[in-house]
Formats: C-alpha cells, sequence, structure tokens
C-alpha cells in the first residue's frame, strides 16, 4: 500500500543514505558507552577514535567496581522500588479512574475529562520551587515514598486519559452482561474490562516506568542522603568524586540504561501504541 | 443512575484527584504567593507566613540581574533550536523508514532509543564524546579539519551549539514516531492521482505529504517548544549553563538551591511562565488556527 512504485534510484540512494547516517547517529552514543565501559581508560586515552571491541583489551572490572564499592547496586534497588510501585499505584488508581470517566454518569464527568489533560501540561520546573519547600515542610524530602507521590502526580493523568480512551472504544455490553449476573462493579473492572484492556495497560505501564525510572530532577532536589538515592541521583554522586574515571562513570550509565532498553525491546509495539497515544511529557 | 454509583465515582476518582491537586495544583497557586514574597529557605521554619508582606522585590532582583536578558535570548535560541532540529529529524526520519524494507523493525527500535535512556546516561555520553580530547575532537583534527582542539562544551558559541545538537537527537525520536504514524495515514489515492498528472516525487512532497503532515507538525513543535522552554535536566548535565548558556530554568535552580531565596525562584519559574504564556497565545493565533483550518 505504501509502496512508491516508481521511486527513482537517486531517491533510493538519499533514503538509505539518511537512513544509514540516523542510524549511526541514535546509535553511536550507546555503542561508545558499552565500549568506554569496557575498555580500560589508558586504551581510550592513547587513541580515541580505536573503538573496536578488542578481546584481550575488555574487562567488566568497571561494572563489579561500581556496582559494588560505589554502591550502585543499592541505588538501582531503589530505582527498582520507586518505579515498581509508582507502575502499580498508577495502574491500579488510574484504571479505576478511567473506568469511572468512561462509564459511570456522575456530574462533573465532562468537566474533569476535558482537564485532565491541561493539568499535566504544568512544567515540573514551575511546582519545583513550592514543592521543595512544602516538602522540606512536611518532611517529605529525602524520602522514597515522597518522591513515588511526586511521580504519580505526574503520570496519572495521563495515564488515566490513555486509559479512558481505550475504555471508550470497548463496548459496554459484556459489562452491563456481568452487571446484571451479579457481579458488582469492581467484579466487572477485574473480569471483563482488565482483561480486554490488556495491551493498554502494558502501554501505560511502560510509560509509567520509563517516567520513573528515567526522572532526575525530583530525585536530584529532593533526595539528600546516599541510602535513598535512585540511579539517576546516585549516578550524579558517583561523577562527583574526582577519583572516578570515564570507564566507571560508563559502567554505571549502562547499567542504569540497559533495564529500560530491554524492557522496551520486549514490548515494542505496546510502547510505540503507548507513546503516540499518550504523548510522553519530557 | 444511582445514588451509590454516584457515590463510588467521586470515591475512585478522589484519591488521583487528592494527588494530583495537591502535588501539581496547589503548588502552582502557591507558586504565584511565593513568587510576591521575601520568603528565603530558612524562613520555612517560621510558621507565620502570612505576616509576611506582599512586595514586588522579587521581580526587581529577577529583572536588574545583570544576565537576565542574556538567559532570556539563550532560552529562546535554545527552544527554537532544539524544537526546530528535532522535528527537521523526525521528518527526515519518518520519511526514510516510511516505505516497508527488509530490517526496518530495527531501525525503528534504534531509532528510539536516544528518547527512552535515562537522560543522566546520555548526558555523560555526550560530554565524554565532545571532550577536547574525546573520539569527535580527535576526529577533527585527525581529518586536518582544525588544528586546535575546540572544547565544545566551554566555549562560545558552540556549548549552545551543542546544546542544541543535543536537544534534536534527545527528542527527534518523539516527533518521529508521530510524524511515521500520520504518514502512514494519508491516503494512497493521494499519491495515484499526483502520479497519474505526473507530479514528481519533489512536487508530491510539497503538495501531498507535506499539506496532510502540516497539522501534526505544528502541534508537535508546539509541544517541544514548552517541553525544551521548561528543560532543566538537560542543560544543567550537559553544561551546567557554561559559556552562554545558562537559561532560565538554570537561574530558578541558582536562586532555590545556590542562593536558598526561594522567593526569587519562584519569581523566576512564573516569569518563565508568562513569557511561554505569551508565546503560545501567539503560536495559536498565527500557526494553529490556520494550520487546523485548512
Amino acid at each position: 500500500m505504501f509502496i512508491r512504485r516508481d521511486e527513482s534510484p537517486a531517491l533510493r540512494f538519499l533514503r538509505i543514505t539518511c537512513l544509514i547516517l540516523l542510524v549511526f547517529l541514535a546509535g553511536f552514543p550507546f555503542y561508545w558507552m558499552i565500549i568506554a565501559s569496557l575498555k580500560p581508560f589508558v586504551h581510550l586515552a592513547m587513541n580515541p577514535l580505536n573503538l573496536w571491541p578488542i578481546p584481550g583489551e575488555l574487562t567488566l572490572a568497571a561494572y563489579k567496581e561500581v556496582w559494588f564499592e560505589f554502591q550502585l547496586g543499592h541505588f538501582f534497588l531503589n530505582s527498582l522500588y520507586v518505579s515498581g510501585i509508582t507502575v502499580f499505584l498508577t495502574i491500579a488508581l488510574a484504571t479505576l479512574a478511567a473506568y469511572t470517566i468512561a462509564r459511570i454518569r456522575f456530574r462533573g464527568r465532562t468537566f474533569l475529562s476535558r482537564s485532565i489533560l491541561i493539568i499535566y501540561m504544568f512544567p515540573a520546573i514551575v511546582i519545583a520551587v513550592p514543592l521543595y519547600t512544602l516538602f522540606t515542610k512536611f518532611g517529605l524530602r529525602n524520602n522514597l515514598n515522597g518522591l513515588i507521590l511526586l511521580y504519580l502526580a505526574q503520570t496519572l493523568p495521563v495515564a488515566i486519559y490513555m486509559l479512558y480512551s481505550y475504555f471508550k472504544t470497548l463496548s459496554p455490553d459484556l459489562e452491563e452482561a456481568g452487571l446484571i449476573d451479579g457481579c458488582s462493579r469492581f467484579g466487572v473492572i477485574w473480569r471483563v474490562t482488565v482483561p480486554l484492556s490488556l495491551p493498554a495497560m502494558v502501554s501505560v505501564a511502560l510509560y509509567t516506568f520509563m517516567i520513573a525510572w528515567n526522572e532526575f530532577l525530583f530525585a536530584f532536589l529532593f533526595i539528600d542522603s546516599p541510602k535513598n538515592f535512585t540511579l539517576s541521583r546516585g549516578i550524579m554522586q558517583i561523577a562527583d568524586n574526582i577519583n572516578v574515571s570515564q570507564q566507571l562513570l560508563m559502567a554505571a550509565s549502562v547499567i542504569a540504561t540497559v533495564p529500560i532498553i530491554l524492557l522496551f525491546l520486549l514490548l515494542e509495539r505496546h510502547l510505540v501504541n503507548g507513546l503516540t497515544a499518550g504523548g510522553v511529557k519530557g | 443512575m444511582r445514588k451509590s454509583e454516584q457515590r463510588l465515582a467521586y470515591l475512585l476518582l478522589g484519591t488521583p484527584a487528592v494527588i494530583v491537586f495537591s502535588l501539581i495544583l496547589f503548588p502552582v497557586v502557591w507558586n504565584i504567593w511565593l513568587a510576591f514574597h521575601r520568603v528565603r529557605l530558612l524562613d520555612l521554619r517560621n510558621l507565620s507566613w502570612w505576616q509576611y508582606p506582599a512586595t514586588l522585590d522579587n521581580f526587581v532582583k529577577i529583572f536588574t540581574q545583570y544576565d537576565f536578558w542574556p538567559a532570556l535570548a539563550a532560552t529562546l535560541i535554545y527552544t527554537t533550536g532544539g524544537a526546530t532540529l528535532a522535528l527537521a529529524l523526525g521528518l527526515i526520519a519518518a520519511l526514510a523508514v516510511n516505505p516497508p524494507f527488509r530490517g526496518r523493525g530495527f531501525v525503528r527500535g534504534t531509532l528510539l532509543i536516544p528518547y527512552i535512556a535515562p537522560v543522566v546516561a546520555v548526558a555523560f555520553a555526550w560530554r565524554f564524546i565532545l571532550d577536547p580530547r574525546g573520539v569527535v575532537m580527535t576526529a577533527l583534527l585527525g581529518a586536518d579539519l582544525m588544528e586546535q582542539p575546540i572544547h565544545l562544551l566551554g566555549q562560545r558559541p558552540w556549548a549552545m551549539m551543542s546544546l542544541v545538537l543535543f536537544e534534536g537527537w534527545r527528542y527527534f525520536p518523539f516527533d518521529f514516531m508521530f510524524i511515521l504514524a500520520r504518514l502512514q495515514a494519508i491516503p494512497s489515492v493521494l499519491y495515484d492521482a499526483a502520479a497519474i498528472d505526473g507530479a514528481t516525487p519533489v512536487k508530491r512532497f510539497f503538495f501531498v505529504t507535506l499539506p496532510q503532515l502540516k497539522l501534526v507538525l505544528a502541534t508537535l513543535f508546539l509541544l517541544r517548544f514548552m517541553w525544551t522552554f521548561n528543560k532543566f535536566d538537560d542543560v544543567f548535565l550537559i553544561t551546567r549553563g557554561a559559556a552562554g548558556t545558562r537559561v532560565l530554568t538554570i537561574k530558578v535552580y541558582e536562586f532555590l538551591i545556590g542562593e536558598f531565596d526561594v522567593g526569587a525562584g519562584a519569581g523566576m519559574a512564573l516569569v518563565l511562565f508568562a513569557v511561554l504564556g505569551l508565546f503560545l497565545l501567539v503560536y495559536f493565533k498565527w500557526v494553529m488556527r490556520p494550520a487546523e483550518e485548512e
């Protein structure tokens, strides 16, 4: 359907050149990151252009060092905790809220469904200062659960909007049959709506995980003690240490990048759909 | 509907509503209050904030600082440059990936990586790559394209150019996905008609493809402009605001963390918000509405 039957050789050449350049541009920093994490710095310093993986040169020492001696393993677990809980709570709360807006008639419904997305247009930096004072005042600073609350506030509007759009495309017939057969509202959501919406749920979960896993600003402003650092914050801390080599820092960066890319590769189709449906802020 | 259904509805919406209101809407309102009061971080312990008189001192401080106008200019260059480059790269990528070919899935996946990786990780990689002794400079020197290495992230105007490049690199996948989705929705009848009329590929692009993409391009530019205008992470991680890249968000941070001046930080955030609002108004009137009408 989309084949330009008459693509000229010149055009084809141009297109393929663009493709190669773009793939190189997008992929090179990651390739470099991996090589720099495996090659001892002396080799790269002597010849920065020799980026081939030469078997004898490569070593995993930097990974071991950064994971154990620089506590990256600990930061990794913190990130996993924050992202996991954020995903779970976002899915649970957003499913119920989106279902309510899509199916139950109540006063203020139209206003609410229209105003959800406006909320998420407020930039993080505008709320950063007042949140900083709020969190300082109520002792939520330097607290991973405070961070989770912040991420929820960011992910919920989009998650609700995405799920709401999806629920609207589902026919209510099956649900009504369930209600008539004596299921409660929750029973219907759990047995009918959720199974039918799995693709949308996966998209929302990935989107949420990506936000929570990658977030930098709030983790940087609000978390003070290494005990509570997430990966992003922890890598900043490691970078501030003057004894840290490029190799070590790149090993840490690879460790932070790999989970999100793996997850993305596993569920790529859903993620792409999810991203275009919600329009991930960032 | 039954009363109990109504109550259930409010209950289910209540929790997300409370979280979003208290952590987004309330801070926005409170930011306005802070902007008009001289509050410093140490005052946070003090409970009687309402005794503080309202004042414009924060704004006097902001506007009379020697680097306010350069910071505003830097913000506009960074934002316009970044949003434009991301859109251009996204469009090229979408056009190149649109026809089916072998390995398309791999290409599409690779192109998305810059966008999904943690910003901290990619920012550090870029800093090493652009280092005067890094791979880019070595390659340029080796090819005799220059005699002296340039400190790309520490010299004007290279720092700003590198930053714009980073922004385009990091966010073009987002535009790419949306443009690709829109491209695939263009009815092929239009291309058949154009082919019958004997339109060259260039003409087809300008008279069939581009008009169809106008609205999505205008929307993507708008979104990216808004998000880049408010971007702090990327600038902070890549240049720390050095060499002409101190944008307004960096100044918010400097007031808050550098000077513990909460009032001035809030004021700066408000100025940022106001400038952006002004831009959006103009953009909607001059770009979005004409694009929608056609």
